[in-house]
This record gives structure tokens, sequence and C-alpha cells, in this order.
């Protein structure tokens, strides 16, 4: 089966203007509609910079950024947020705002200068309230929310969007392992039942290899490593990446990351 | 609702604009006075739609520098107009035209060397330069003009500093007339951008994700809202408050959006103005207060309020 292509990095390089050396170097990337994929890396490898150059925010300098065949920096804003649905790692709540107004942000795109919200943009984000479980907080206060609830609820403005491709930066950082568990299952089944493309940026080594079916290893602004968990998280690229001794072993016909003690030679 | 409320409100305080005065006319004889005619009403209606002006700049100009407590006038704008206006009082220029043009020439010139310090960083209006920026521009121009004011002589220096504090003494039909003819513009712009300024609020990134321009928006608006506010200060001198608390309020009544938030920071900063106008013409007759008094006296208490609700929450 040919899964629409929705999103192409060909030999990506990026440059921040007067940085000392390149950013992103000849990265590659190709995301499929239905297709999870995630993108490790220690801090600073580039993984940020990735998603800014897909998403048209940064020019590459060589290469190619392509979303549904056009160029990511000749979509309009408006254009692309019709396609694509963003986490960013940070926003602020400048104004106390309540759980169904910040989802019906994601409609924004789709109204007109003049027009409100109709019945179609209405049911839009109900369905996406209920896709992130989160009916029950439509009518609660922003600042009320545990993390993970906020989380949810971002993720539903994305939703809202009516999106083809969802791209999370570091969604699940400060978060308890039960509401880091319900977003992983929560991105997985969307991806599953709706077909949606997903490109997430993480730390969790272990979950990305048992959620996602791609896995993309930056390091220092290069691809190290690209393809299915089992292929990609071998001992050697880790060690190497993460500049530290670990042990692979398997869990369920995936690969999982187990750091190793520093042993002390007895004197 | 809130409009039928709102427009309620608005011509009750005009009509109670007319009513009032010093010069205490009869009810029967009120339709027929020119006092009302000349004065009354153009003086109520032009505080009105100065006061309207000056809620939508500071609603627009409060999420543009993502930053609940600006005021329209922080960005340095009433240090130039001031500066201007007083330089015209101590040139002797003569026309009734020349203050609230030189006012407004002094306005737009701390605009635009405000909103080129912005820009220093590169290519993208940076909000906290221009704060920043805004103060400085505005201390230097009060420097200057407070040079000037002491160097002139005591009448000039009396009517330097009651224009300082703003009033509407000089309205006209056809002041009026040319703001009418020149705010629709500035109006129509910041009200176009109102879902974009809803999405700024989650700052500049996540604005783009949600299909907001950020670039051209920041620059619409600030120039929009910077000649908004240049055009009131022109004709009414510099007034406090009503850009900074006038906006919270109706963030507190009528929510945060900016579709219903602009309208009705028109509305409400029509009625606060037109009813402080009037209450700073009949407190002390036959004497005025200058307005800009009588709106800091009912705004700095509000402001406290609001300063505490926010460290609170």
């Amino acid at each position: 089966m040919d899964r629409e292509l929705i999103l192409a990095l060909r030999g990506v390089t990026c440059r921040y203007p007067d940085a000392p050396r390149d950013s992103l170097v000849g990265v590659s990337l190709e995301v499929r509609a239905g297709e999870f994929h995630a993108v490790l890396g220690p801090n600073g490898s580039g993984k940020t910079t990735l998603v800014r150059a897909a998403l048209g925010l940064v020019g590459p300098v060589a290469g190619r950024a392509e979303i549904l065949g056009r160029p990511a920096g000749g979509w309009s804003r408006r254009e692309l947020a019709r396609v694509v649905g963003v986490l960013p790692q940070r926003e602020d709540n400048l104004f106390p705002q309540r759980v169904r107004e910040t989802v019906s942000l994601g409609r924004y795109p789709h109204l007109s200068l003049l027009g409100g919200m109709g019945a179609a943009d209405r049911a839009a984000v109900e369905r996406a309230l209920v896709a992130c479980d989160v009916t029950d907080l439509a009518d609660r206060w922003l600042w009320t929310l545990s993390g993970g609830e906020y989380q949810r609820v971002r993720l539903a403005r994305a939703l809202a969007q009516e999106p083809k491709l969802l791209v999370l930066d570091e969604p699940t950082a400060s978060l308890d392992l039960r509401h880091e568990m319900q977003l992983f299952e929560l991105v997985r089944a969307l991806v599953d039942a709706h077909g949606l493309g997903a490109l997430m940026i993480t730390h969790h080594v272990n979950l990305a290899t048992r959620f996602a079916d791609q896995v993309l290893i930056l390091a220092d602004g290069r691809a190290v490593a690209r393809g299915t968990p089992a292929d990609v998280l071998t001992r050697e690229t880790a060690d190497r990446v993460f500049a530290w001794p670990v042990s692979i072993v398997p869990f369920e016909g995936r690969p999982q990351m187990i750091p190793l003690r520093q042993r002390k030679e007895a004197p | 609702m809130k409009y039928v409320v709102l427009v309620g409100a608005a011509l009750a305080t005009l009509a109670a604009a007319l009513l009032v005065g010093p010069a205490n006319l009869p009810l029967a004889d009120l339709f027929g006075s020119p006092i009302v005619w000349q004065l009354r009403l153009p003086r109520a209606v032009l505080a009105f739609l100065v006061g309207g002006a000056l809620g939508v700049a500071g609603a627009s100009l409060q999420a543009l520098v993502r930053n609940p407590l600006a005021d329209p006038f922080l960005l340095g704008l009433s240090g130039g107009a001031g500066l201007g206006a007083v330089a015209a009082i101590a040139l002797h220029l003569p026309g009734p035209w020349a203050l609230p043009l030189a006012a407004f020439i002094g306005a737009v010139g701390a605009m635009a060397l405000v909103y080129r310090l912005g820009l220093m960083g590169g290519a993208e209006l940076d909000p906290r330069i221009l704060l920043l920026g805004g103060v400085a521009v505005g201390a230097f121009a009060a420097a200057v003009t407070t040079a000037l004011v002491s160097l002139a002589e005591a009448t000039e220096l009396r009517n330097a500093f009651l224009w300082l504090w703003g009033g509407f003494s000089g309205a006209s039909w056809t002041t009026v007339l040319v703001i009418l003819a020149y705010a629709p513009l500035p109006l129509g712009v910041l009200v176009a951008a109102a879902r974009p300024l809803d999405l700024l609020a989650l700052g500049e990134e996540p604005a783009q994700y949600l299909g907001a321009d950020v670039r051209r928006l920041k620059q619409g608006v600030y120039l929009a809202a910077s000649l908004l506010t240049a055009a009131a200060v022109a004709v009414a001198g510099v007034i406090g408050f009503v850009g900074l608390v006038v906006p919270h309020v109706c963030r507190l009544v009528w929510g945060r959006l900016h579709r219903t938030l602009l309208p009705t920071a028109f509305l409400t900063g029509g009625i606060l103005l037109a009813a402080a106008d009037t209450l700073a013409r009949t407190v002390a007759a036959p004497r005025e207060l200058p307005v800009g008094i009588v709106t800091a006296l009912l705004g700095v208490p509000v402001f406290a309020f609001l300063l505490r609700r926010w460290t609170v929450s």
C-alpha cells in the first residue's frame, strides 16, 4: 500500500545567522500518513531545528524541505496550519482561558476574516475533545489542569486543526509515568485510527522504540541512524550518541536501552 | 445582549453630558441652545471617540507586547506628543491647528524612533525592545519638554502644563469630523487582526503554528495602534489609564477573545472618557480640571486592584 507522503526532508542543512557551525547537516526524513516517527538525540543535537526547518520557519541553506510536495517555506502560515498541527515545547498563557476556548483556537486557520465558528467548526472541536478524552474538562480554566491534562488539551487543539501531520516537541517532558504513557498511547491511537502522520521529539528512548514505527537519531546536527527501532537502537550507536555505556535488551520485540553503572576499580 | 447594554450606557452618558454644565440651562431650552449643539455635544462625542480609540489601542498593544500592564502611552507616544505641543506653545505657532498638528508630529516621530529601535535585533519587531525603547524615548522627550517648560513664561507654562494633562475644551464639530475620517482605517486594521491577536497571547512561535503571520501582524498592529493613539493625543492631550484599565475590565467581564474585546473596549473606553470629561468640567465649575487628572484619580485605584489580583493569581 502506498501511503501519502506528507513531510519530506532531503539532505537539509541549516545554519542560524552568526552561528559558528551548521545546526543541521544533510538530514533526510520521510513521514507518510499513518506513520509515527520519533526523533532522538542529546540536547543541542538539532532536534528543534529539524522541526523548524520542516515547518518552514528556518530556510535550509542546502537541501529541500517539502510538505505535500510543496517547499515548506512556500506555504502561508494559515495554509500550513490546516495541514500540520504542532505542540511546541513552550507556550504562554497571558490571559486566563478555558479549555474549550483553547481547543477552539485550533479552528482559527479555517475561519474567514469576518465569519464566526460554524456548526462544522464546533463539531471538529467536540471531536477533538472526545479523541483526547478531555470532554469533562471543557469548562475548566486552563490553570486548574494538571500537566498531563494540559498536554492532552493542547493535543486536542492541534487535532481541531484537522491536520494530516502532528508535530510534537518533547510533549512528555515533566510528566509523571502515568501521564507520559497516556500521551504516547494517545498519539499512537490517533496515528492508527485517523491515519495521521506523527513526528515526535523526545528524550525517552525506550518509549520511542516501543511506540514509534521509525526512529531518527541526531547527534551534532547529523543523522546518526534512521530506520525501524530494532535497526537503529544498537549498543554501538547508543554508546556513541549518548556518551554513556549502555546495554540493549529486547522487550516485546523492541530494543530497550539500559544505562550501565560506571564500575569503579578498587585501588 | 452586551452590545445593547453598552450602547444604552453610551447613549445615557452622552445624554448626561448634554444635560449638565456650568451654564444652568432649563430643560425646555435644551434642544434649542447653541451651548448644547456647538459646545456640549461635539465635546461629548469627541471624548467618546478618543476614549474608544484609547481602549482599542490599549487592548491591541497589550496583546502585541504580551504585557498585560502595557498602556498605549508607554511606547513613548505621550512624550513625543508632549514635546511637539510644548514646542508649538513655546514657538508661538499661530492658528487653531498648530498645537494638535505639532503634537501629532511629535507622537509620530516618537513612534518612528521606537519602531526603528524595535527592529534593531533583526528583521522582526521585538516587543520587549519596543517596550524598553518606548520608555527610553518617552523619558528623553519628557526631559526636553521640561526644559522648554522651565524656560517659558508663566502663562505659557500654565497652558503647556494643562495641555499635557489632557482636555476637551477645544472640541468642535471640525475636530469630531477629522477623527471620524481618520480613525476607521487603523480601527479596521486592528479589528481585522482580532483572531491573530488571540493567538499571539500564546507566544510568537505557537501563534505561527496556528496560522498567524506574526511578522506582518506585529507591524500592522503596532502602526495602527500608535496612529490611533497619536490622533487621540493630538486632539485631547495625554489621557492616561483609559488604555490600560478599560481592556482589563472588558477582559474580566466579556472574556479575552479580541473579536469581543476590541468592540467592547471601544464602547467602554468611550463611556468612561465621556463621563470623566463631564465630571472634569462640572466638579470645579466654572473652572475645569484636566480630564487626565480625573481618569488618573479613577484609574489608579482600579489599576492597583487589578495589579493585586494579578500578583495573587
